[in-house]
């Protein structure tokens, strides 16, 4: 929103923490699993049990590697776990490891679709390899706080943006399309529910023109894209009021609350923190082999961005349905599945899948991986509707009863004979039926009325309970009304 | 390098330690004391050198993803002064 | 009686003249009898008899068993021990009873050594003379007026006084050299990374290091060999092919060069230790090695470098005892600020508050890059000393220690003083070098003078050989406080 006519520019950072699916923590053996019992997935290094040590999970490092190489970052060669220390109850070391001054994943870009049609450049300044804290449980105790180290020492990759989005539309924007990437190269489920990608906020203002920064705020942990949106929207309002109050804005770190749309001072944390990171001496430097990463690089999959524009350039799509489409790798996995069995038929196999398969899929809450009908049952669908052995609407039907586990289309078809009359003779006698029913109807069809087209066409299909092919029906019509 | 009262405070606070007012003193010369050891470190010519944190040149081993631990929260809660319902417990906070 | 060796007690052990159990409730009868000296925290004497009747009970099952098997030991109070109440000296962990071993504890128990309790020791091993214990001072066995030194104070009075043929250890900036040199006794640092420090309890990450105290190079040699290797729990931990240090100290010492590091003889030196350790390493050339003199510039810097490093590490390792999920917990705590200000200075004792007060001033901002930062730039210097010297000797020597066992108390009042003693250790660990102190005779005050030797990294054979070679032509090592059993 830079124009003229606005006076103040925001300018907003993010780092997303992304947790990655690994089985086991960054640096112990405890499962991450979601949602069990507290403290039972805490093992005595996550505890920080004295004389315990962390050794770092290989599979994290590797997320962290396909990241990078997502963003077309460097992947640094050496890198190095460091301490951030601060004490806080659900910190169990007193401090976090993390990576500060050399971390694995360099600099970086995305490129980001807005929802107002612009494409913007995201320069990513880093991502770096950390531990998740445990859980405060607040409300379950009267006079106390409850700890639950569960899910201290879940791998985390910090990606940071630089302070380069100007609104909160460009903020969603960007966490989306980061939101897409990690689940498109699986290294994060992205449940923002369960706290798996979630993000802090940077925000400031400036006058419009200023090339300074303006004093930033920061809002901590918010875990949905609304929440961001509507956290920034109210920042940004409030930076500025305050500003043209005459008053300064305080470098601090804020919370939002969901329920009244406001952000607040965060009384636990304190002002002027002073982390004292040094290099982890528990750690040796993070060495990354040149032939590993060239391993990762050829492994990594076709990504949203160029495969959203080879769906419009190759596919001929609709900018919105390759957007769609590419919204999350399982659907474009899906659709290019269906897509192989139908060639050239790009269009009609994405209107099925962002129509007939997007429709049920929300109304059961799945995954697009879990629906009960696969891109092979469609594609066989599919087939039986171009090469008109059903028409679209009985498609519908079949669709409807496959999703209900009644067997492939096929069976479908078979079992309620739902097949299109294709055969001349058959056709024949139903319309010889129809038009001795309908004589007087006939004569006038004859005197001039050819309206009465689609009458015959109704009577017929209702004759052949619908399965007449149309195109067939009507070619056949004509002719005996015309003939003799 | 001389240190003030304010300072030994702001020390003792981030390494979370409470002071007597009447330690307060002693332990300002002490640390002072220490810190003059220090100043050798100036006389050290290591402009040229980069910093040594381990001692050898060593390549961090890491683990395969392997889940290798069980449930210990019993044996872990009962190490605790005070845990309750499976949680370690701490004065209530205030986010 | 002469000290006997370790090898001397397994023969014993394997002909069945004596029994593990036997040889467990003579060094339990010997501990209570020199109680005096406050040299354990604590004995197990009923796991310890459990341990030795098991290992008996498999000898005379005809078991194959190792050298180790059967003989007493001690494990200094820093190494964790399941089920078995870990202090780590301090009052901040008085009633912490780990639920698991530390790898060295796993591994002297698998070679059947019988642990009979676990030894005094400074508080988190941060000092030179065990009187920062919260379970009192340790005493000297040659004189009980005298520190045993530290922070392995405990394990190596333990040993000097015959209570156990050797003792587990560690060595931040000479915790186990400086008390075997006091006590008169063999103690070994191995190079960092080639004993696990996982179940060990961590002052500074980066320097500490288990090590052995026993009578002589070749126990040292025995226990090494039990207790080094690669440890996946430990990051830090080296994957080197198991070199066996004990079956290869009968080397000859011809071509030996030996550097005589000249600075190891200046400053505040005391006159008899250095002639002493002179006459040492006469005996050394006698036996074939070549001495030569070398210098280590940097060799005083090492000081300042450690006493930032150490309780930088310190100041980080020690945060986790907050009070909330095991250690001392403060009664009176209203708030969450005073939960841990008030544990931690009630659990924490005078000198470790004073190194995390320091270590957490070398890495605040501000101050880090003058301090922190310039440390390790000095500790890069202080090993390029060594790999230079290195390129020309085989191994480095000079006295452990600039004096013998100092008076309980003598020095109590004066950090600086106490720390600026450790000037000829600290630099070892700052390398991460092994090094071994070996006894070098007696002081004009009738007291122990230790001499160290220090070999490049992973040449722990060469080291023990040398000592071991010293060992066979002197008999410095064989002398025992009056009174000894």
């Amino acid at each position: 929103m830079k124009t003229a006519a606005q006076p103040w520019q925001a300018v907003i950072g993010l780092e997303i923490h992304a947790q990655l699916s690994t089985a086991s923590k960054l640096f112990s053996g405890a499962a991450t699993a979601y949602g069990a019992d507290p403290n039972t997935q805490a093992s005595l290094v996550d505890c920080a049990i004295p004389g315990t040590l962390p050794v770092p999970n290989r599979e994290a490092v590797r997320k962290a590697i396909q990241f990078g190489l997502a963003i077309d970052a460097t992947i640094a060669r050496h890198s190095v776990f460091a301490r951030k220390n601060y004490f806080y109850p659900d910190l169990p070391k007193g401090y976090q490891i993390s990576q500060y001054e050399l971390p694995v994943v360099g600099a970086g870009r995305l490129s980001v679709r807005v929802d107002d049609g612009r494409t913007i450049e995201v320069l990513i300044q880093r991502a770096h390899l950390e531990e998740d804290a445990g859980k405060s449980v607040h409300d379950a105790f009267h006079a106390e706080t409850g700890i639950d180290l569960n899910r201290a020492g879940t791998p985390l990759l910090e990606i940071v943006s630089a302070p380069v989005m100007h609104s909160a539309a460009e903020a969603v924007a960007y966490m989306r399309t980061v939101h897409t990437l990690v689940r498109w190269l699986g290294i994060c489920d992205g449940n923002m529910q369960e706290g798996s990608f979630r993000c802090d906020c940077n925000v400031s203002v400036r006058r419009s023109g200023d090339t300074q920064l303006g004093t930033r705020t920061e809002i901590k942990n918010v875990n949905s894209f609304r929440f961001v949106e509507k956290a920034i929207e109210y920042e940004i309002e409030r930076q500025i009021r305050a500003l043209e109050n005459g008053d300064s804005i305080v470098q601090e770190t804020r919370l939002y609350d969901p329920t009244r749309h406001q952000t607040r001072p965060m009384r636990s944390k304190e002002t002027a923190d002073d982390y004292r990171y040094f290099p982890d001496p528990d750690l040796p430097p993070l060495t990354i082999a040149e032939a590993d990463i060239a391993r990762e690089r050829t492994a990594l999959p076709e990504l949203p961005q160029a495969r959203r524009v080879r769906y419009v350039t190759e596919l001929g799509l609709p900018e919105a349905d390759a957007d769609q489409l590419c919204s999350d790798r399982a659907t474009a996995d899906y659709f290019e599945a269906v897509l192989a069995a139908l060639p050239g038929q790009a269009k009609l196999c994405a209107n099925w899948v962002l129509g007939e398969v997007a429709a049920k899929i929300n109304e059961a809450v799945i995954e697009i991986s879990a629906a009960p009908v696969t891109a092979d049952g469609l594609a066989q669908l599919l087939t039986r509707l171009r090469e008109g052995s059903i028409s679209g609407k009985i498609a519908k039907d079949v669709f409807a009863a496959m999703w209900n586990g009644e067997g492939d289309a096929d069976a479908i078809i078979q079992a309620r004979g739902l097949k299109q009359i294709s055969d001349t003779g058959a056709l024949a006698a139903a319309i010889d039926a129809v038009l001795a029913e309908y004589a007087g109807q006939v004569a006038d069809y004859r005197n001039g009325n050819e309206k009465l087209l689609q009458f015959f066409v109704g009577q017929t299909m209702k004759r052949t309970r619908g399965q007449a092919n149309p195109q067939q029906l009507n070619e056949l019509l004509k002719q005996k009304l015309a003939g003799n | 390098m001389s240190l003030d009262h304010a300072a030994v405070r702001h020390i003792a606070r981030l390494a979370r330690l409470a002071i007597a007012d009447d330690q307060l003193e002693s332990l300002r010369s002490d640390l002072e004391r220490v810190l003059h050891l220090f100043d050798d470190l100036a006389a050290a010519n290591v402009n040229h050198l980069a910093p040594l944190a381990h001692p050898h040149d060593q390549t961090l081993a890491l683990r395969d993803d392997i889940v290798s631990e069980d449930d210990r929260s019993a044996q872990l809660l009962a190490l605790a002064a005070t845990a309750q319902g499976g949680y370690f417990l701490v004065p209530k906070v205030i986010e | 009686m002469n000290p006997v060796s370790i090898a001397s007690i397994s023969a014993e052990l394997a002909a069945q003249r004596v029994s593990a159990l036997e040889l467990t409730d003579q060094a339990l009868a010997r501990a209570e009898h020199a109680a005096a000296l406050n040299s354990f925290i604590r004995l197990d004497a009923d796991a310890a008899r459990g341990a030795a009747r098991s290992i008996d009970a498999m000898r005379a099952n005809g078991s194959d068993l190792q050298p180790l098997a059967g003989i007493p030991f001690a494990h200094k109070d820093i190494f964790c021990t399941r089920g078995i109440a870990t202090t780590c000296g301090s009052r901040m962990l008085q009633n912490f009873v780990p639920p698991y071993d530390a790898h060295v504890v796993e591994r002297l128990a698998q070679a059947g050594a019988v642990s009979i309790g676990k030894t005094n020791m400074d508080e988190f091993a941060m000092g030179s003379s065990n009187e920062s214990s919260a379970y009192g001072a340790a005493a000297n066995p040659w004189d009980h007026t005298r520190v045993p030194g530290g922070s392995s104070g405990g394990s190596a009075a333990a040993v000097a006084a015959g209570i156990v043929p050797f003792a587990t250890g560690t060595d931040t900036g000479g915790s186990v050299r400086q008390p075997a040199a006091f006590c008169g006794i063999t103690g070994l640092k191995p190079t960092y990374g080639r004993v696990s420090r996982y179940g060990m309890i961590a002052y500074a990450s980066s320097l500490d290091c288990a090590g052995v105290l026993a009578r002589s190079a070749a126990d040292c040699a025995v226990v090494l060999d039990a207790i080094a290797g690669f440890d996946a729990r430990d990051a830090t931990s080296v994957e080197r092919p198991g070199e066996r240090t004990a079956a290869a100290l009968s080397q000859p010492l011809a071509g030996l060069r030996i550097g005589v590091a000249r600075e190891y003889f200046s400053g505040g030196v005391q006159a008899d230790v250095a002639d002493r350790v002179h006459a040492a390493l006469r005996e050394l050339q006698r036996c074939g090695a070549t001495l030569v003199d070398i210098g280590l510039p940097n060799a005083h810097h090492a000081i300042a470098a450690y006493y930032v490093i150490a309780p930088a590490e310190a100041s980080s390792n020690l945060a986790r005892y907050d009070g909330v999920r095991y250690g001392h917990r403060a009664a009176q705590a209203r708030s969450l600020d005073e939960l841990y200000s008030l544990s931690r200075a009630e659990g924490f004792g005078a000198e470790v508050q004073r190194r995390i007060l320091v270590g957490t001033y070398a890495l605040s901002a501000g101050y880090y890059d003058a301090y922190y930062l310039r440390a390790q730039k000095v500790r890069r210097l202080i090993a390029e000393d060594f790999a230079t010297a290195f390129a020309g000797v085989d191994l480095i020597a000079g006295p452990t220690a600039p004096t013998t066992a100092f008076r309980i108390g003598e020095k109590s009042g004066d950090a600086l003083a106490m720390y600026a003693a450790d000037v000829n250790t600290v630099a070892v660990n700052l390398a991460g070098l092994p090094a071994i102190s070996v006894p070098a005779g007696f002081a004009d005050d009738g007291l122990p003078v230790g001499l160290q030797l220090i070999a490049p990294a992973f040449a722990e054979a060469r080291l023990l050989n040398a000592a071991h070679q010293l060992q066979q032509a002197t008999d410095w090592h064989l002398q025992v406080p009056a009174g000894t059993p």
